[in-house]
C-alpha cells in the first residue's frame, strides 16, 4: 500500500471515498450518453466519414490524388505518421516508466493515456497502408513464409525495423492497456444490472475475482509489461528516426536523430495527453481526478522534452555549419529562409518557444493557458516532421529536381481522416470503458486523501 | 513368366463381376439412381444440392476475367517469329527534317526508330520528332477511308469523280494546282510530272512552313543555282551562327549536329575543338552550346551581318557595305579576327529568310574561302526547296477565283501559312478541292475530297537528299487502314495504273542503277540499297563562283533593319519537338520539354528577365500582345535569360484547330504573325503594345530551377585550361578524417578486404556521357520513351512535377554570383541566372550505383543489384513505399502515381489508353502498375537481347553490338554504353585512357559509385 508525506498534497482531492470513485467512473459507463458526448461523437464521425472518402480516392485512384512529386515522395503521409506515433509514447511514458519510477500521479491519467496511445498508433498505422503504392501488398514486409519463390524482407531497409518496432509496439501497448483494464471492467461488471451489460462486461473480465491470488498476478504482470515497454519508449521513435536518418538525404541523415525524436515523441505525447485530459476532465466533471498537480507535473516534462528539442534544432544547425557539407549547409539554410521557411519558424515558435512560458508558475497552473500551449506544441511537432520530411526533399543534392510540394484537399482530408479516428474510438472508448483507473487511484486515494478523509464530516469537503 | 502374372482387383465387386458392375464398368460417372430431376420424385436435399452447384456456377461464370485473345498465326508469315524483332531500314523526310532510319518491328508492328549508321548524312543520329514519329502511325485521328464532303467513300468511287474533274478541268482549260511541302523524293517528282503532262493548266507549288526561300534565293542570285549548300561543321574550326539555330530547327539538325560534334570533341588525341560564336535573339539550342553568345534583336541582324562582312572586308580588302557602324556589339570583332584567321576553315551561317541577309553570308563565306571546305555548293542539298514567292504568288491567283481545283498534298497553309486565313475563305470556293492529309487538319477538313495518304512506315518512298546521296523507304506494316499513298494516287489520277512499288523500282532502274558500277544486275542494287538504306555516290561536282555586286543590297538592309531600335519585337521560332506543328497530335512531342526552357505542353512569351522587371511581369502572367501588322494574342509569359532584351519570343507549331485530342487546345496560332517582306515571310515584327491582363496560366516545366548553386554536379573548364591541364575542372573533394585527407571512396565502415569494392567476374555495364559532345537535344528522351513504354502524363502532371521520362536533360545556366559565396545572400545571388547565361546540359538517367541508396532502403528488395552492375528493378516485388525514390540522390526515380493505362483522366493524351496506341508498346518491357517505382534500367531488354544472340552464337558480345535506347540515337554520340570489363571496349579505353582525366561521376563525395561517368564540358573560350 502506498504510503506517502502529510506534507505532499493529495493526488485526488474532494475527499473521495472508495465508493466515490468507482462510482464516479462507472457511471460514465453505465448512465446513458450526454448531449457533450453525443455532440462531441457526432462531429467526429462526421470528420471520419469525409476523410474515408478521401482516403478512398486516395486507394481507388492513386498516390496521385495527393501532392507529392518526382522530388518529394513523402510529406503529409509520413509527417503525419511520425506525429502520431510520436504522440503515442506519452501512453507508454506513463504507464510503463512512470510506473517503474513509482509515480503515483500517473494513476488518474494512465488510462486515458494510454488509450491514447493505442488510437494513435492506429492512426499512424493508417497511414502507412495509405502511402503505400499498392497497399493490397502491404503484408509484404513482414517477413512471412511464402509462396513468391523464397522472397524474403531486406533486413537491412529501416522500413522493415520500423514494421517490426511498430507492430511489436502496438501489441504490448494493446496488452497493457488491457491488462490494467481488468479489474474496472470486473467492477463494472458487478454493478451491471443490464443483462446483456453484464454478459459483455463479464466476457471482458475474463472471470476476474478480485481474489488475492488475481491481484498479485495482475502485479506482477503489470510489472513485467511495464519492464518490456520501457526499451519500447525508446526504442521505437529511434527506429522511427532511422527511416530518416540512414538515409543519405542533407537533412535527414543525422546522428543525432534518434535522441531528438524520442524527445520529441514524449513532448508532443504529453501535450496530447494533456489537450485530451483537459477536455475529458471538463466533459465527466473529473477535475477531483485529474488535477491541477496532474496538469503540473506534465507541464514540467512538457518543459524539459522542449528543451531538448530545442537544442537538437539548434545542435542540428551547428553541425551543418561545422560539418562544412556544402549540401548540409544549404540544406539548413534553406529550412530557414528558403521556400518553406514559414514551416520552420513556426516550429521554432511553436516548439522552442511556446513551452518556454511554462517556466512561470501561474502559466504552468492554469488550464486555459495550458490548453493552449499543448495544442500549440502539437502544431509545432506537426510542422517539425514537415519541415524534415518535405524541406529536406525538394531541395536536395540536384538543384534540377527541385520542387515544391503542395497539398491537395485529399492530403487534407486524409489527416482530418486520422482524427475523425482518433477521436471516433476516443469518444467510444470514454464512453464504453471506464477511463480513469479505478483500482490503481483506489490505491493511492487512502493515504493521499488521508487527511482529508479524517476530517470529511467537515462541510467545506463535501461535494 | 506366366506363373508371375497375378490378378489384381480393385474391389469386391469387380472380383464378383455382377453383370450390373459390367454394365457400369466403362462409364467414367457412376450413374446416381437418386438424383434424377426429370423423373419427378426429385428430393429436397438433391434439389437444393443441384440449385447450389447452379448459383455457385453462374457466380463463378459471372466472376470470369475478361477474356483477351491472342490469336495465334494460322499460316506463320515468313520471316516473322514472336518475340523476335526484324529491322527493315527505310527513310524519314518531312520540312526539313530527313533521316535514313532503321524501323525496329515485333510480330509485325513498328514499335520504335532507330538511327541507321549507314548514312553518312545522319550518321546513325535521330532526332526527337524522327524518334516520335512511330507514334503518329498509331494516331487513333488518322482517316480510316477516303472521304468525299466529309462522307466515308471507296477509292473507285472517289478516285471516279476526281478524274472527271481533272479532265473536265484539261478540256474547260481549268487552273489547278498542287500544293505542297518539300518534296524529298525523285519518285514522286517524276510521277507528278507525268500529272502535269496530263493536266497541262496544273502548277506545283512547294512552300514550307518554316521557309529557307531566301537562302535558294540567295544562291540563285550569287551562285546561279536555287539549291541549299551541304555544310560541313566538322571542318569548320570557327563557327559564326547568325540567328541559325543549325543543331535544333534549322534544315538538317540530325546531321549538322553529327558533324557540329565532331569538331567539338576532345580526347588525349585529339586536343583541338572548333570555336562557335552565335549572335541571336532567343537563346537556341545552338545558342545554348556556343562558347560566345551575343544577344541581338531581330531587327539589328541585317545590320549585324554586314557588320562582320565589314569587318572581313577590310581584312581582304572588299568593298564595303555602306552601313552605320556597330560598335557595342560583344564579340563580334573577335568573331571577325578568328574568322580570318581561320581562313578555308570557318563556316558563317544565317538562319535569316532575308535574301539580301543570306548573301553576305555567301560572300562572307566566299571571302573566306570556305566553299569547297566547310560548305558547298557542288553538292547541293534539297532538305527544303519551298519558294515564298510562287506560294504566295498562289494565294494572291486562289483569292482571285483564277484557280479551280487545289490538290493539297499533306500540306496544311490554312494553318501554317502566314496567309491562311485567305486560303481559308478561298478552299469553299474551289471546284475541286482535295487534301491527301491523313489526318484531320484545318485545310483538309475545308476540301471536298480526302484521299489520305499512308503513314511513312506503310509506305514505300525514296529520296534524293543532297546530290548524288539517295534513300530508301519500305512499309513495316500493312496499311491500317483504308488509305492509299500519294504515289498511288497521283499516278492513279494520271491515268498510269503502275502501282508506287514498281514505280519507284522502275524510275531506280532507270535513273539510278546507271549511276553505280558496283553491283551488276539490278536486282541486287535494289536489295542492296533496300538493305542499307542509302545509296551515295559521294562525288562532288565543282564549286560555283560568287557573282555578285554587294553593294547592291545595301540599300535594302537599310531599310529593313535598324542599328538600334526602341520598339519591342516579336520573334518567332520553332520548337525543338514541337517544330512547325505537323505532329502536334503526337503527344510524346508534346510533353517533350523544349531543351532550353524545359517547357511543354504550351507556347508561350518568352522575354529577357530584364524586359519581366521592367513591365513588372512574373512567369505566368498572361499577356496581351498587339502587333503593328495587328494581330493581337493572349499567352502566358516565361522568363528566359539570354533572351535578348525587349524582344518577345513565341513558338509556331501550336494552337491548332483541327488536330488530334492531344493538339487541341495547347497554345495559341502565331502563324498570323510572320510577315511578308519582299516576298519572302519573315519571322519576325514589332508589337505596337503589351498589356498585362489579371489571369495567369502555369507553365509546364520539367526543371523549375534553373542554377547550378556552386555545386559540382556539373565540371566545366576551358580548352586553355584543358591543354595546360587535361584534368583541369575536375572536382576531387577529400574528406577530413583524423589519418589526414582521404578521397571519399577510401572511407568505408567495412574493414573486411573486398566487401566494399565491387567485382563483376562476367559483364559490368556503364555509360559515359560526354558534356562536351551532348547539346542538350533530347533525341535520347523520345527513344527512350519509345523504347520503355513510358506513359504520357499530360500538361497538369507535368506541372504537379510528376513527368516520368527516365532520362531527362538538365539544363543549367550560369549565374553571376560568386559560387563560393556560401552565405544567406550569395546562395540568394546564385538563384539568379545571368541575362546572357553560359548553358549545360547533362544528361541523368539512373546511374547504376554501385553502392546504391535505394537498394539499402527497400523494405521488399524490390530494387537489387546484379551480378553485372546494373541496379534493377522489380516491379512486380514493388510495394510502393518510394522511399528509394526520396534516397535517390540524383532523383532518377519515377513514381506511378495513377494507373496511366486506365485511368480515364489519361484518356486523351496517353496512347496506351486504346488499341490502336497500344501497337506502339515495346513487348519486351513491362507497362508498369499504378503504385510502382520505375526508373532506367539500361535497357535491360536490350542488353538480354544482345547476350543470348552472342551465346547463341557462342562468343562473347562484340562492343557496341548492344547499345542503350539513348545511346543509339543520340546524332551527337555523347552517349557511350559499354562493357567496362572489357579492355577493348570503347567506354573502357575512355575511361583508361582516352579521356581518363575528364572522367568523373556525380556526388562523389557521397560515394554511391554510379556506373555512369561523365567527361567535363569544355568551352573554347
Amino acid at each position: 500500500m502506498h504510503i506517502s508525506s502529510h506534507v505532499r498534497p493529495p493526488l485526488i482531492t474532494g475527499g473521495k471515498t472508495l465508493h466515490d470513485i468507482t462510482h464516479d467512473i462507472s457511471s460514465r459507463v453505465e448512465d446513458m450518453p450526454n448531449k457533450k458526448w453525443l455532440a462531441a461523437f457526432t462531429v467526429s464521425a462526421l470528420v471520419l466519414a469525409y476523410g474515408l472518402y478521401c482516403l478512398y480516392r486516395t486507394l481507388w485512384f492513386g498516390i496521385g490524388e495527393w501532392g507529392l512529386n518526382k522530388t518529394v515522395g513523402w510529406a503529409w503521409d509520413i509527417t503525419n505518421f511520425v506525429w502520431w506515433i510520436g504522440i503515442g509514447h506519452a501512453g507508454t511514458l506513463i504507464s510503463a516508466i512512470l510506473m517503474l519510477f513509482r509515480q503515483k500521479w500517473r494513476t488518474s491519467i494512465n488510462r486515458a493515456a494510454e488509450a491514447m496511445t493505442i488510437f494513435a498508433v492506429i492512426c499512424a498505422a493508417s497511414f502507412i497502408l495509405a502511402h503505400m503504392g499498392r497497399p493490397w501488398l502491404a503484408y509484404w514486409p513482414l517477413p512471412l513464409p511464402n509462396a513468391f519463390g523464397s522472397l524474403w524482407v531486406n533486413f537491412n531497409s529501416p522500413l522493415v525495423w520500423d514494421v517490426f518496432a511498430i507492430s511489436t509496439y502496438f501489441s504490448v501497448s494493446c496488452v497493457f492497456w488491457y491488462l490494467g483494464m481488468i479489474p474496472d471492467l470486473a467492477t463494472i461488471r458487478d454493478r451491471a444490472v443490464n443483462p446483456i451489460s453484464r454478459f459483455i462486461y463479464g466476457s471482458l473480465s475474463f472471470g476476474w475475482t478480485g481474489g488475492a491470488k488475481d491481484w498479485s498476478r495482475y502485479e506482477s504482470v503489470a510489472l513485467i509489461l511495464a519492464g518490456l515497454s520501457t526499451p519500447l519508449v525508446l526504442s521505437v521513435h529511434t527506429i522511427v528516426s532511422m527511416d530518416f536518418a540512414t538515409s543519405v538525404i542533407p537533412g535527414w541523415h543525422t546522428t543525432i536523430f534518434p535522441p531528438y525524436f524520442v524527445a520529441g515523441a514524449i513532448f508532443s505525447g504529453f501535450a496530447m495527453v494533456l489537450t485530451l485530459m483537459i477536455v475529458t476532465r471538463a466533459v465527466y466533471n473529473l477535475e477531483d481526478y485529474i488535477t491541477i498537480e496532474h496538469i503540473e507535473y506534465m507541464n514540467k516534462v512538457i518543459i524539459l522534452t522542449g528543451c531538448i528539442v530545442g537544442t537538437a534544432y539548434i545542435t542540428e544547425f551547428f553541425i551543418a555549419w561545422y560539418s562544412g557539407v556544402e549540401y548540409e549547409s544549404y540544406c539548413f539554410i534553406n529550412r530557414a529562409t528558403g521556400p518553406y521557411w514559414w514551416a520552420y519558424w513556426s516550429m521554432m515558435t511553436c516548439n522552442v518557444i511556446s513551452p518556454q512560458l511554462l517556466w512561470i508558475k501561474k502559466i504552468r497552473r492554469s488550464i486555459a493557458a495550458t490548453f493552449v500551449v499543448s495544442i500549440i506544441v502539437n502544431i509545432g511537432m506537426w510542422f517539425e516532421r514537415f519541415v524534415i520530411i518535405v524541406s529536406s526533399l525538394h531541395r536536395d543534392y540536384l538543384p534540377s529536381s527541385w520542387a515544391m510540394f503542395f497539398p491537395t484537399y485529399v492530403d487534407a482530408g486524409v489527416y482530418l481522416n486520422s482524427f475523425g479516428l482518433f477521436f471516433t474510438l476516443f469518444f467510444l472508448f470514454a464512453k464504453f470503458l471506464p477511463v480513469v483507473n479505478m483500482a490503481e487511484v483506489k490505491a493511492i486515494v487512502k493515504s493521499s486523501s488521508e487527511k482529508i478523509s479524517s476530517t470529511q464530516s467537515s462541510p467545506s469537503h463535501v461535494h | 513368366m506366366s506363373e508371375n502374372t497375378k490378378t489384381y482387383w480393385r474391389g469386391i465387386e469387380e472380383l464378383n463381376n455382377t453383370p450390373e458392375f459390367a454394365a457400369h464398368a466403362n462409364n467414367e460417372f457412376a450413374d446416381n439412381p437418386d438424383f434424377n430431376l426429370d423423373g419427378g420424385n426429385t428430393y429436397r436435399r438433391d434439389f437444393l444440392k443441384v440449385m447450389g452447384f447452379g448459383i455457385a456456377a453462374a457466380t463463378l461464370a459471372a466472376c470470369e476475367t475478361p477474356v483477351r485473345k491472342a490469336i495465334p498465326y494460322l499460316n506463320k508469315p515468313e520471316d516473322i517469329d514472336p518475340t523476335i524483332p526484324n529491322y527493315y531500314s527505310s527513310t524519314y523526310a518531312e520540312g526539313g527534317d530527313y533521316c535514313s532510319i532503321i524501323v525496329k518491328t515485333r510480330e509485325g508492328r513498328p514499335i520504335k526508330i532507330e538511327g541507321n549508321k549507314n548514312s553518312s548524312i545522319s550518321g546513325g543520329g535521330l532526332s526527337a520528332r524522327v524518334g516520335a514519329s512511330v507514334l503518329s502511325l498509331y494516331d487513333k485521328e488518322r482517316y480510316r477511308s477516303p472521304k468525299i464532303s466529309g462522307k466515308n467513300s471507296t477509292w473507285e468511287d472517289i478516285d471516279t469523280l476526281i478524274i472527271t474533274k481533272l479532265q473536265d478541268f484539261a478540256l474547260a482549260g481549268k487552273q489547278l494546282r498542287i500544293v505542297t511541302n518539300t518534296i524529298l523524293s525523285p519518285s514522286l517528282y517524276s510521277a507528278l510530272a507525268g500529272f502535269v503532262a496530263k493536266y497541262p493548266n496544273t502548277k506545283v507549288i512547294t512552300y514550307d512552313a518554316n521557309s529557307a526561300s531566301a537562302l535558294l534565293e540567295a544562291n540563285k542570285l550569287s551562285f546561279g543555282t536555287t539549291v541549299l549548300p551541304s555544310y560541313d561543321f566538322s571542318k569548320a574550326n570557327i563557327i559564326v551562327s547568325l540567328s541559325c539555330d543549325f543543331l535544333g530547327t534549322w534544315f538538317a539538325p540530325v546531321e549538322h549536329s553529327n558533324q557540329y560534334v565532331k569538331g567539338r570533341k576532345l580526347s588525349n588525341t585529339k586536343k583541338q575543338m572548333s570555336r562557335h560564336y552565335q549572335f541571336e535573339s532567343i537563346l537556341s539550342l545552338t545558342g545554348s552550346n556556343a562558347d560566345f553568345r551575343t544577344s541581338i534583336k531581330p531587327s539589328q541582324e541585317g545590320i549585324v551581318v554586314a557588320n562582320l562582312y565589314n569587318l572581313l572586308a577590310d581584312k581582304a580588302g572588299a568593298p564595303k557595305i555602306e552601313v552605320g557602324e556597330l560598335k557595342d556589339i560583344n564579340n563580334l570583332s573577335k568573331a571577325a579576327n578568328d574568322l580570318w584567321n581561320a581562313k578555308g576553315s570557318s563556316l558563317v551561317v544565317s538562319g535569316s529568310n532575308d535574301t539580301n541577309v543570306q548573301i553576305i553570308i555567301n560572300s562572307i563565306n566566299t571571302l573566306l574561302g570556305n566553299y569547297g571546305n566547310t560548305l558547298s555548293l557542288g553538292t547541293p542539298s534539297y532538305y527544303k526547296k519551298g519558294d515564298d514567292n510562287t506560294m504566295n504568288s498562289f494565294v494572291d491567283e486562289l483569292v482571285s477565283g483564277s484557280i479551280s481545283g487545289v490538290i493539297f498534298l499533306n500540306a496544311n497553309p490554312v494553318y501554317n501559312h502566314p496567309m491562311g486565313a485567305k486560303i481559308k475563305n478561298a478552299i469553299s470556293k474551289l471546284e475541286l478541292s482535295v487534301s491527301t492529309a491523313d489526318r484531320p487538319d484545318e485545310t483538309n477538313v475545308l476540301c471536298t475530297y480526302l484521299t489520305p495518304d499512308h503513314h511513312y512506315l506503310e509506305s514505300w518512298s525514296d529520296a534524293e537528299i543532297k546530290k548524288g546521296y539517295f534513300s530508301l523507304g519500305q512499309p513495316t506494316i500493312s496499311p491500317l487502314f483504308k488509305t492509299r499513298q500519294i504515289l498511288d494516287s497521283i499516278l492513279t489520277w494520271s491515268g498510269n495504273t503502275t502501282d508506287a512499288y514498281s514505280y519507284i523500282t522502275n524510275y531506280w532502274k532507270n535513273n539510278i542503277y546507271s549511276l553505280q558500277t558496283t553491283y551488276q544486275s539490278f536486282q541486287s542494287f535494289w536489295d542492296n540499297t533496300l538493305h542499307d538504306g542509302v545509296f551515295e555516290l559521294k562525288n562532288t561536282n565543282a564549286e560555283l563562283s560568287f557573282n555578285f555586286n554587294i553593294a547592291s543590297v545595301t540599300e535594302s538592309i537599310n531599310s529593313n533593319y535598324k542599328a538600334a531600335s526602341q520598339d519591342i519585337e516579336y520573334i518567332l521560332y520553332e520548337k525543338v519537338g514541337m517544330g512547325t506543328g505537323s505532329q502536334a497530335n503526337n503527344p510524346w512531342l508534346q510533353e517533350f520539354p523544349e531543351p532550353v526552357s524545359k517547357a511543354c505542353w504550351d507556347n508561350y512569351a518568352s522575354v529577357s528577365q530584364k524586359f519581366a522587371k521592367e513591365k513588372d511581369l512574373s512567369q505566368g502572367d498572361i499577356i496581351k500582345i498587339d502587333t503593328k501588322n495587328g494581330q493581337t494574342l493572349n499567352l502566358p509569359v516565361l522568363i528566359q535569360p539570354g533572351q535578348a532584351s525587349n524582344t518577345i519570343a513565341i513558338a509556331i507549331g501550336y494552337g491548332r484547330e483541327v488536330a488530334g485530342k492531344a493538339a487541341i487546345g495547347v497554345g495559341k496560332n502565331v502563324y498570323p504573325l510572320v510577315n511578308t517582306t519582299d516576298n519572302k515571310s519573315k519571322y519576325f515584327g514589332v508589337v505596337s503594345a503589351i498589356t498585362k491582363t489579371s489571369e495567369n496560366r502555369t507553365i509546364a516545366q520539367t526543371q523549375t530551377h534553373h542554377t547550378l548553386m556552386g555545386r559540382p554536379v556539373v565540371q566545366e573548364s576551358t580548352l586553355k585550361e584543358y591543354l595546360k591541364n587535361p584534368e583541369a575542372g575536375r572536382y576531387k573533394p577529400l574528406i577530413k578524417t583524423n589519418q589526414g585527407d582521404k578521397k571519399p571512396e577510401d572511407i568505408t565502415m567495412w574493414k573486411t578486404e573486398g566487401l566494399e569494392t565491387h567485382n563483376y567476374k562476367n559483364h559490368a555495364w556503364g555509360l559515359i556521357v560526354d558534356l562536351n559532345s551532348c547539346t542538350g537535344c533530347g533525341s535520347c528522351v523520345i527513344s527512350c520513351q519509345a523504347e520503355n513504354n513510358i506513359p504520357v502524363v499530360g500538361r497538369q502532371e507535368v506541372i504537379n512535377r510528376r513527368e516520368m521520362h527516365w532520362i531527362r536533360i538538365d539544363r543549367y545556366y550560369s549565374s553571376d554570383a560568386d559560387p563560393e559565396d556560401k552565405s544567406l545572400m550569395g546562395y540568394r545571388n546564385m538563384e539568379d541566372p545571368s541575362d546572357n547565361p553560359k548553358v549545360i546540359f547533362q544528361p541523368v538517367m539512373c546511374q547504376h550505383c554501385n553502392n546504391a541508396p535505394c537498394e539499402t532502403v527497400c523494405p521488399v528488395l524490390a530494387t537489387t543489384h546484379s551480378t553485372e552492375g546494373l541496379n534493377q528493378m522489380t516491379y512486380n516485388r514493388c510495394v510502393g513505399t518510394r522511399y528509394c525514390s526520396n534516397n535517390c540522390p540524383f532523383k532518377v526515380r519515377r513514381f506511378n502515381w495513377f494507373s496511366y493505362y486506365t485511368n480515364t483522366k489519361f484518356a486523351e493524351i496517353n496512347p496506351m489508353m486504346d488499341d490502336l496506341g497500344r501497337m506502339v508498346l515495346n513487348p519486351d518491357v513491362t507497362v508498369r502498375a499504378r503504385g510502382v517505382i520505375e526508373k532506367c534500367s539500361m535497357c535491360v531488354q536490350r542488353i538480354q537481347l544482345g547476350k543470348l544472340q552472342a551465346k547463341l552464337e557462342r562468343r562473347r558480345p562484340i562492343d557496341g553490338e548492344i547499345e542503350t535506347a539513348c545511346s543509339q540515337s543520340c546524332p551527337a554520340d555523347a552517349l557511350v554504353f559499354g562493357d567496362m570489363n572489357d579492355p577493348e571496349s570503347r567506354i573502357s579505353k575512355a575511361l583508361a585512357d582516352e579521356n581518363k582525366e575528364r572522367a568523373y561521376h556525380m556526388l562523389e563525395e557521397i560515394n554511391v559509385k554510379p556506373s555512369v561517368s561523365y567527361l567535363t564540358k569544355i568551352r573554347n573560350v
